[in-house]
C-alpha cells in the first residue's frame, strides 16, 4: 500500500467538521508555517519537493512560484482552481466534499508564501453542494481564527472567497478563469503577459490546481526533501486518479506516482481489473484531452518497458507510442467501445465548450464533429479520415488558449491507432449503425 | 552630452531587416517595410486598442527570439500582438508551415460564410475575400451545413447580417472605445457565438457607424447604401468638413455616382484601417456636394479586388497560375498504379488571357 498524503483519513469519519479534521493533525501547517518560517522558505520548501502542477500540464509550482512578480504598492492573489469539468476527471470534486478543510489549510499556506492578503477558489457552477461544503467549512476556519485579521497572532491577514463559475469548461484555463473571475466573458487572454505578471485585475496572480495547493501543507509538516523521496524521478508525491469506464472498482484512487499501469489497473486494491471478465481495448490516461493509447501500448512502452504512472513514463514515446498523465482522469474502455463513437463524443464536448474567440478552435472543432457525426452514423467517405487529421494538425498549436490541442489530440489519436476501425465504419456504413456493433481485431487486444 | 534618442531593435523580417522602435509588434515592423510581407490582419486594428490575436490569420514563425536569446519560438506566434526583441528573426512569406497554417485559417474563416459574395454590399472591399483570394486553396472541403443565426434588428443604420460574422470583435471594442456606451457584445460561445444587442435594442449613439468601417466583413453594412451600387462603380473622392461633434474628425471619403453622394465613410489607410473616426451625422445625413469640401480622388491602394475603379487585372493570372501549378504536379507525381494499355494523365495549363 503507498503512502496517502490528501486521503489518508478519508473515511474514518466525517471530515467535513472542523474539529474531526484537526483531530487527525489538521492545520498544524498552519501554525507552523504562519510562527516559524518565512514566506521565501516555504517556496524553496515546494522548490525541494519537485510538486508538479496536478491540474493537466505537470508545470513544477515551485518554479510558477518562484516567477510570481512582486512589484510595490500592488496586492498579490492566490486563485484555486477548482473548475474541474474534464470529462473523465472527478477528483478535485472527491477532495473538496470530503476533506474541504485540506483545501483550505494548503490555501492559507500558499497564501502565506506568496504574499497574498485575499485568496479565491474558483469552483465548477455545477458543483453547487460542493461550494456549499467549502463555505461552510471556511466559516469554521474564520471562527478558529484560522482565516481573518491576525490569524494564530502571526500578523498576516488573509481573506479566502469561493466564487462559483457559470459551468463552463473553458473557464478552467488560468486566464478565461481569472477574466471570469472579474466579471467578465470566461475568453482565454492572450499570453504573455503571464498572470505572475499581469492577472487578477492586473495583478500579479498565482492559479493552482486544488490538488497541487492541498499537497503544500503536507510539504511544510514534514519538508520538501521528504515529498521529493516519494514517486519516481521527477514525477515527485502522489497523485489522485479517478478511474472510471469499464472496470470493476470505478473511483478515486491516490497513488504513489510510479506505480506500474498494470498493478493499477489489474490490482483489486485500485481498479480491479476489467468489468465482467472482458478484454483491455483502448485507455485514455489523464482526462479526455490526452491522446488515447491502444492496449498494446498500455502496460508496455513501445520500447517494451513496463508502462509506470508517471510524467515521464506515460508520456514515453511522444504522442506516437505515448500520452500523458493530465488530470488523472483514467478512462478504461473494453472491447465493447466503440471508438469513433467516442471520439465523436469527445469531439462533441469540445465543440460545445469552444469559447468561440479565435477561429482554428470555434470553427475546426465543429468541423470535426460534424465529420466524426457523419462516420459514426454511416455517411463517412474515405477521404474524410484524412481530412479529420489535417484538421486537427491545423487546430493544435494554432490557438489562443490550451483547448484548441485538446480538441486535437484525441482525434489525432484515436486515428493513428484505430484508423482500421474508421475505415471499417465507412466501408459498412450498414453494419457499423446496427444497435451495439463494434469493430472487433484481434491484433490490438492484449 | 548622454545620448537620449531611444535604442533602436533590429529585426529581420523574410530576410529584410528593419530598425524599430521597442514596443513595436512584429505586425506593425513588418508593415514599415511594405505591404508585401505584412501579415494579413482579420481581427486586428491599429487604431482599437485591445484588439488582435483572435483571428489568427498573422499568425508567423520567430525562428530567433532574440539576439540574446536566439532560440526559435516553439509554436508559431500571432505578429499583431507580439512585441519585437533586438536581433528578432521572423519568417512570414517564406515559411511554408506559416503558409500551411494559413491556409487553414482561411478555410476555418470560410467554413461557416454564407459565401454570398454577390449579393454582398461589402463585396469587393472585403477583406475576408482578400485573405481567401492571397491566402486561400481555391477549393473547398467542407461538406457540412453552415450554421446560420435568426436575423437581427440592431438600429435604423446598421444593418447586422450575422452569418457572415467572423467574430473579431472589432466592433464591440469600437463601441467600448468610441461611443459612451456599449450597447452590443457576443453571446454565447463556440460557433454559436453571435454579435447581438440582446433584447433588439436599437443601437443609437452618434460614433456607433464606425462600426460598418471597422468590421472586415459584410457582417455590419451601411443601411443607406444597401444594394444601391456595387463599390467598384462608385468613385471615391476625399473630402473634409468642419463637424461640430468635438470628437469626429469630419475627414472622409465620399462614394460617388454620378453627381450623387451614395455613401459616406472614414478615410481608409493602406492597410483598410480608418484612423480618424467620424460622426453619425456626417456619415449619414451628409449626401450633398455642397455639405463637402473636395480634396480630390481618393486611391483605394490595399484592396485586390476594387482598386481605383477598375479590377487588378494581374491578380487573377498569377492566383490561376500558383493553383495551375500546383494541381499540374499533382498530377504529373501521380504514384498511380495504372492498369495495363491505360495512359497516364496529362495536366494542361490554361491562361485566362492565352490566345
Amino acid at each position: 500500500m503507498g503512502i496517502k498524503i490528501l486521503t489518508e483519513h478519508i473515511g474514518k469519519e466525517d471530515l467535513k467538521p472542523i474539529d474531526a479534521y484537526m483531530k487527525y493533525g489538521g492545520y498544524t501547517a498552519v501554525k507552523k508555517a504562519l510562527t516559524s518560517m518565512s514566506p521565501d522558505a516555504i517556496v524553496e520548501e515546494v522548490k525541494k519537493s519537485g510538486l508538479r502542477g496536478r491540474g493537466g500540464a505537470g508545470f513544477p509550482t515551485g518554479m510558477k512560484w518562484s516567477f510570481l512578480a512582486k512589484p510595490e504598492g500592488k496586492p498579490r492573489y492566490l486563485v484555486c482552481n477548482a473548475d474541474e469539468s474534464e470529462p473523465g476527471t472527478f477528483k478535485d470534486r472527491y477532495l473538496m466534499m470530503h476533506s474541504p478543510h485540506t483545501l483550505i489549510e494548503g490555501m492559507i499556506v500558499s497564501s502565506f508564501a506568496l504574499g497574498a492578503n485575499t485568496s479565491y477558489i474558483y469552483v465548477r457552477g455545477e458543483m453547487m453542494f460542493v461550494i456549499r461544503i467549502l463555505e461552510k467549512a471556511i466559516a469554521e476556519a474564520y471562527a478558529k481564527g484560522l482565516l481573518g485579521k491576525n490569524i494564530l497572532g502571526s500578523g498576516y491577514n488573509l481573506d479566502l472567497y469561493v466564487h462559483p463559475g457559470g459551468g463552463a469548461y473553458i473557464c478552467g484555463e488560468e486566464t478565461a478563469l481569472l477574466e471570469s473571475l472579474e466579471g467578465k466573458r470566461g475568453n482565454p487572454r492572450n499570453k504573455p503577459p503571464f498572470p505572475a505578471v499581469s492577472g487578477l485585475y492586473a495583478c500579479p496572480t498565482v492559479v493552482n490546481n486544488v490538488e497541487s495547493i492541498a499537497a503544500t501543507s503536507w510539504i511544510i509538516n514534514n519538508g520538501g526533501d521528504e515529498y521529493a523521496k516519494i514517486g519516481i524521478g521527477k514525477s515527485t508525491g502522489t497523485k489522485l486518479i479517478s478511474a472510471c469506464g469499464n472496470i470493476n472498482n470505478p473511483g478515486v484512487y491516490e497513488i504513489e506516482l510510479g506505480l506500474s499501469v498494470e498493478e493499477f489497473l489489474y490490482s483489486d486494491q485500485y481498479c480491479g481489473g476489467i468489468a465482467n471478465g472482458k478484454k483491455l481495448k483502448a485507455l485514455v490516461a489523464g482526462g479526455s484531452s490526452v491522446p488515447i493509447l491502444p492496449a498494446n501500448l498500455i502496460t508496455k512502452t513501445a520500447n517494451g518497458e513496463s508502462r509506470l504512472m508517471s510524467y515521464e513514463s506515460l508520456s514515453d514515446g511522444g504522442f506516437a507510442t505515448g500520452t500523458m498523465l493530465g488530470s488523472g482522469g483514467f478512462i478504461v474502455f473494453d472491447e465493447d467501445q466503440c471508438i469513433v463513437r467516442n471520439t465523436w463524443n469527445f469531439t462533441r464536448f469540445y465543440h460545445h465548450e469552444s469559447c468561440g474567440q479565435c477561429s482554428p478552435c470555434r470553427e475546426g472543432t465543429g468541423w470535426m464533429e460534424k465529420v466524426l457525426h457523419r462516420i459514426e452514423h454511416g455517411h463517412g467517405h474515405m477521404h474524410d479520415i484524412d481530412l479529420l487529421v489535417d484538421v486537427a494538425k491545423k487546430i493544435e498549436g494554432n490557438t489562443i488558449c490550451p483547448l484548441g490541442d485538446a480538441a486535437a489530440w484525441p482525434v489525432g489519436s484515436a486515428i493513428r491507432h484505430f484508423r482500421d476501425e474508421f475505415e471499417w465504419h465507412i466501408k459498412n456504413p450498414s453494419e457499423a449503425t446496427r444497435k451495439g456493433a463494434v469493430y472487433r481485431k484481434e491484433a490490438v487486444f492484449a | 552630452m548622454e545620448n537620449t534618442a531611444p535604442q533602436l531593435f533590429k529585426v529581420t523580417i523574410d530576410n529584410i531587416e528593419v530598425e524599430v522602435a521597442p514596443g513595436t509588434t512584429i505586425l506593425q515592423a513588418a508593415r514599415q517595410i511594405g505591404s508585401h510581407v505584412a501579415p494579413p490582419a482579420m481581427c486586428y486594428y491599429t487604431s482599437l486598442k485591445g484588439t488582435g490575436g483572435k483571428c489568427r490569420a498573422c499568425l508567423v514563425k520567430v525562428t530567433a527570439g532574440s539576439a540574446k536569446d536566439p532560440r526559435p519560438m516553439p509554436k508559431l506566434v500571432p505578429s499583431c500582438i507580439t512585441t519585437v526583441q533586438d536581433g528578432m528573426i521572423v519568417e512570414n512569406t517564406v515559411n511554408e508551415q506559416v503558409l500551411e497554417t494559413r491556409k487553414g485559417v482561411v478555410e476555418f474563416l470560410l467554413i461557416n460564410h454564407p459565401l454570398d459574395c454577390p449579393i454582398c454590399d461589402q463585396a469587393g472591399e472585403c477583406h475576408l475575400q482578400d485573405f481567401a483570394f492571397e491566402h486561400g486553396r481555391g477549393t473547398q472541403r467542407y461538406e457540412e451545413e453552415r450554421r446560420t443565426f435568426e436575423r437581427e434588428d440592431i438600429g435604423p443604420y446598421i444593418q447586422l447580417h450575422m452569418n457572415r460574422c467572423i467574430l473579431c470583435y472589432r466592433c464591440v471594442f469600437t463601441a467600448e472605445q468610441l461611443t459612451n456606451k456599449r450597447v452590443h457584445g457576443v453571446l454565447n460561445r463556440g460557433d454559436h457565438a453571435e454579435i447581438s444587442t440582446y433584447i433588439s435594442k436599437a443601437i443609437d449613439n452618434d460614433f456607433s457607424g464606425n462600426m460598418i468601417d471597422v468590421c472586415p466583413v459584410g457582417a455590419l453594412t451601411d443601411k443607406t447604401f444597401r444594394f444601391k451600387q456595387r463599390v467598384w462603380f462608385t468613385k471615391p473622392v476625399t473630402a473634409h468638413r468642419d463637424c461640430e461633434h468635438e470628437k469626429c474628425s469630419g475627414k472622409v471619403t465620399l462614394w460617388y455616382k454620378g453627381e450623387d453622394v451614395l455613401r459616406v465613410t472614414g478615410r481608409k489607410n493602406e492597410w483598410g484601417e480608418v484612423t480618424e473616426f467620424i460622426c453619425n451625422t456626417c456619415r449619414f445625413d451628409k449626401k450633398k456636394t455642397s455639405d463637402w469640401v473636395i480634396e480630390g480622388p481618393a486611391k483605394v491602394s490595399h484592396h485586390s479586388v476594387i482598386s481605383a475603379n477598375h479590377y487588378e487585372k494581374k491578380a487573377i493570372p498569377e492566383f490561376g497560375f500558383k493553383q495551375a501549378a500546383q494541381q499540374y504536379k499533382q498530377i504529373d507525381d501521380l504514384p498511380v498504379q495504372l492498369p495495363e494499355g491505360e495512359k497516364k494523365p496529362v495536366g494542361i495549363v490554361v491562361r485566362p488571357d492565352s490566345k
